[in-house]
């Protein structure tokens, strides 16, 4: 009897416990997330690794949908608590990307999203996870949009070797900034309180603050000058962040990231920079100043 | 949080216990179409990400979570600071678990005759006892006071609400911005890759790991538990992505208990190393070593004693340190998504003085005099008091010795189901006397259970769980009507709502 007692609870919760997860399960698995595991674009390329977005559904929803949503809209339940929002994947509208503007990102820059995390949000760094369910998270992500289906990711920009940090060229980074009006929206002295920075809104009509160069917040898609210079180049799309590819010269590009590294607090990055502008003594933009 | 065995007699009829079981099942099944519980567990809610982030299956970590642990509760952007939070936020999350659980096993038992109301001699018997119970309650509170300052503190309670100081203890995080300098002061969590801290499992015997605990029988060393929360000083450094985690703790050899009564001026250390390997679609496979070595006193001065009563110890008198040693390997296995293994070895060493009882002064001092710890083999829990100049080592004592094994393996049907079932074995590989039956006190634990959280939100963890357990050790279990000493076997059969807010 006592065996039978034991055998029976046994055998009644595991069951118990299978028919409550299946019913758990059912919910993630709908007709319309099926479609999307069979359709084309349900890989990613990164490097060598090939990603299956089939393999992501458990990662996914271990990790990521309380915030983006089981339908990748944004929409989990913490996205009412959480500012800047989560990015709604159906959209397909990326920020950080070394596309062209308005072009879809390539797999690699999302899997460099994930793992680096976007500093100044609620997404962490996912470098925890493996290369491989990065990867797979990536073509998870590609099947909230029907974007994929019908384009390809844009050819990411070309960029030059990065040149030597001079006094000219942080002086010169200076009148970009100047001429580019970027001290509009981050201030003259790049502390984010230019004339125009209480009225920005991103593209759904969200209130969305320009960077602030001077309060040791790192920059959103990375901290490297490269990803500073993809920035000016390639434009934070969905937000009024521009790509100014057709403004400014590469050269120019490389002197604006030189200029906004003096404007940081000392780190790992700008000791060059720092230096220079203090013998410069530079002074913030004068918006009214004539060209140079 | 682990259930304590009860060991009354059960007198229900067999009939009853069925119908008592239907109907628990019945409960659970209604329950389980409930989505109603809502909180705002401390890590979580701050951070805003579900349990399963961090959690293979709460409070089991996995790669992430063990990840943000080692950056000191941190996720390393710059939403870390509590300056971030809402001025209300208050990061405590408490943890308590309503269980019903049967516990079986062979306890010694007066046998009575007829017409006389005094037991005429003794034997061993099974007692089983069912019914509803309690786990204690535990109050986490952690996160961080600026950002790379980290904090936990944890009042936890038995189930009659008697609270300690489970874990206390401050960190520095990343010091020169260097992810491979932390230092933690405190009582806290040992820094094992197989944390019992995070154990999945419930019951008396399966809820802890036996490895961690396994004593010699007789011996008086209670410092080498690595189960235990520790005081001390912890150093701990991981790369950037924590593939790889070393650390080195040195920890006072008081078994973290407060205010010296288990020794002073004595010291143990506890080093870790373990590497992460990316497999690929296999996931993350970590290997490590471990050492936990150190000394403790088998000697404490004693106050108030008389020549016929002996003294009290008094509290960090102990001298006369012996060493003792646990070193062994981990490992943690992934074979895809769904399922994992996890392996602890150890191999455990105690100095002779502590084989032969000597050690852990929470029992009265000059043990010695007792008739019982003057036997060969003294009984778990009689401990000696080495009285320099007196004490001396049976002839032939020498250092007990043991291996242990542990493996766990899990699968994980989704992040809210989990399986696990686990093996441990504890052999003794040299007893402190010669001529003791070599398997005296050797160890087998078996459990297998399941946690099953029927909603998994940021806010709340709630988990049905269900777990048996299977407990023997030889020759250490009650006297029976022939006069031998039998083993204890020992079952237990527990489900629960465990849950946290």
């Amino acid at each position: 009897m006592y065996k039978n007692l034991l055998k029976w609870s046994l055998l009644l919760s595991v069951v118990v416990a299978l028919c409550l997860s299946a019913a758990s399960y059912a919910q993630l698995t709908t007709n319309q997330q099926q479609e999307w595991l069979t359709s084309p674009a349900a890989s990613s390329h990164v490097g060598n690794i090939t990603g299956a977005a089939k393999a992501a559904a458990l990662p996914y929803r271990r990790y990521c949908v309380g915030c983006h949503g089981p339908l990748g809209d944004g929409n989990g339940e913490n996205a009412q608590w959480i500012n800047p929002k989560p990015r709604d994947f159906q959209l397909g509208i990326f920020k950080c990307r070394s596309t062209p503007t308005g072009t879809l990102p390539t797999d690699q820059d999302l899997y460099d999203s994930i793992g680096r995390g976007l500093d100044r949000s609620n997404m962490p760094s996912w470098n925890a996870l493996t290369k491989q369910e990065r990867a797979d998270l990536v073509a998870w992500i590609k099947h909230f949009s029907p974007r994929w289906q019908n384009e390809k990711a844009g050819t990411p920009i070309q960029i030059p070797a990065e040149p030597e940090v001079t006094a000219d060229r942080v002086k010169a980074g200076q009148e970009v900034f100047r001429k580019m009006e970027c001290w509009k929206c981050h201030g003259v002295q790049g502390m984010a309180n230019g004339p125009s920075a209480a009225t920005l809104s991103d593209d759904l009509g969200r209130p969305i603050s320009p960077f602030n160069f001077t309060d040791g917040s790192r920059p959103l898609c990375g901290n490297t000058d490269t990803d500073i210079y993809k920035i000016f180049m390639t434009g934070l799309d969905g937000t009024p962040m521009p790509s100014f590819a057709d403004n400014i010269k590469p050269e120019e590009a490389w002197d604006l990231v030189f200029y906004l590294r003096s404007l940081q607090p000392h780190n790992a990055f700008n000791a060059k920079e720092k230096q220079i502008a203090n013998q410069l003594g530079l002074k913030p933009v004068n918006p009214n100043a004539p060209a140079q | 949080m682990r259930m304590w065995a009860q060991s009354h007699l059960c007198q229900q009829p067999q009939q009853v216990r069925s119908v008592l079981a239907a109907a628990f099942a019945l409960i659970f099944l209604i329950l389980g179409s409930s989505r109603s519980a809502s909180a705002l567990p401390a890590f979580a809610r701050k951070y805003g990400l579900r349990c399963s982030a961090c959690h293979e299956s709460w409070p089991a970590l996995n790669n992430f979570g063990l990840k943000f642990r080692d950056n000191g509760y941190q996720l390393m952007n710059d939403r870390d600071a509590p300056i971030w939070q809402n001025p209300g936020y208050w990061p405590v999350t408490f943890r308590i678990t309503p269980i019903w659980h049967r516990v079986s096993s062979l306890q010694q038992v007066d046998v009575y005759t007829a017409g006389n109301p005094l037991p005429t001699s003794s034997t061993a018997a099974r007692i089983t006892s069912s019914g509803f119970d309690l786990s204690g309650l535990d109050f986490h509170t952690g996160g961080t006071l600026e950002k790379n300052i980290s904090f936990y503190v944890l009042p936890s309670s038995d189930p009659t609400a008697a609270f300690h100081f489970e874990s206390v203890m401050a960190r520095l995080d990343n010091i020169g911005n260097s992810p491979w300098f932390n230092i933690k002061v405190g009582r806290f969590e040992l820094n094992n890759l197989l944390s019992e801290k995070r154990i999945l499992t419930l019951t008396a015997n399966g809820g802890v790991y036996q490895t961690y605990h396994f004593i010699p029988v007789g011996d008086g060393n209670i410092y080498g538990q690595m189960g235990d929360n520790q005081f001390g000083m912890e150093y701990v450094g991981h790369s950037l992505d924590d593939r790889t985690r070393i650390s080195a703790a040195l920890l006072s050899s008081n078994d973290g208990n407060v205010n010296l009564v288990t020794g002073g001026n004595n010291y143990s250390g506890f080093f870790t190393f373990d590497q992460g390997v990316d497999f690929g679609k296999l996931g993350v496979s970590r290997f490590g070593m471990y050492a936990f070595v150190g000394q403790a006193a088998t000697y404490y001065r004693t106050t108030g004693g008389t020549p016929t009563t002996p003294g009290a110890p008094i509290p960090g008198s102990g001298i006369d340190n012996k060493g003792f040693s646990r070193v062994g390997f981990t490992g943690q296995f992934y074979f895809g998504p769904h399922f994992d293994v996890n392996v602890v070895t150890q191999h455990g060493e105690d100095n002779a003085w502590f084989g032969q009882g000597y050690g852990n002064p929470i029992a009265p001092s000059n043990g010695s005099s007792t008739a019982s710890c003057t036997s060969p083999v003294p009984p778990p829990g009689c401990t000696l008091d080495n009285i320099p100049g007196v004490s001396v080592l049976p002839m032939g004592s020498r250092s007990p010795t043991w291996n242990g094994y542990l493996v766990e393996a899990r699968y994980v049907y989704s992040p809210q189901l989990i399986f696990l079932t686990r093996f441990e074995a504890e052999r003794m590989s040299q007893q402190a006397t010669p001529g003791t039956p070599l398997n005296l006190g050797n160890v087998t634990n078996y459990v297998i259970g399941y946690r099953y959280n029927p909603f998994m939100t940021s806010r709340a963890g709630f988990a049905y769980h269900g777990e048996f357990n299977l407990f023997h050790q030889d020759g250490t279990g009650p006297i029976n009507a022939l006069g031998n000493t039998t083993s204890i076997n020992t079952s237990e059969l527990l489900f629960g709502v465990d849950f946290d807010f």
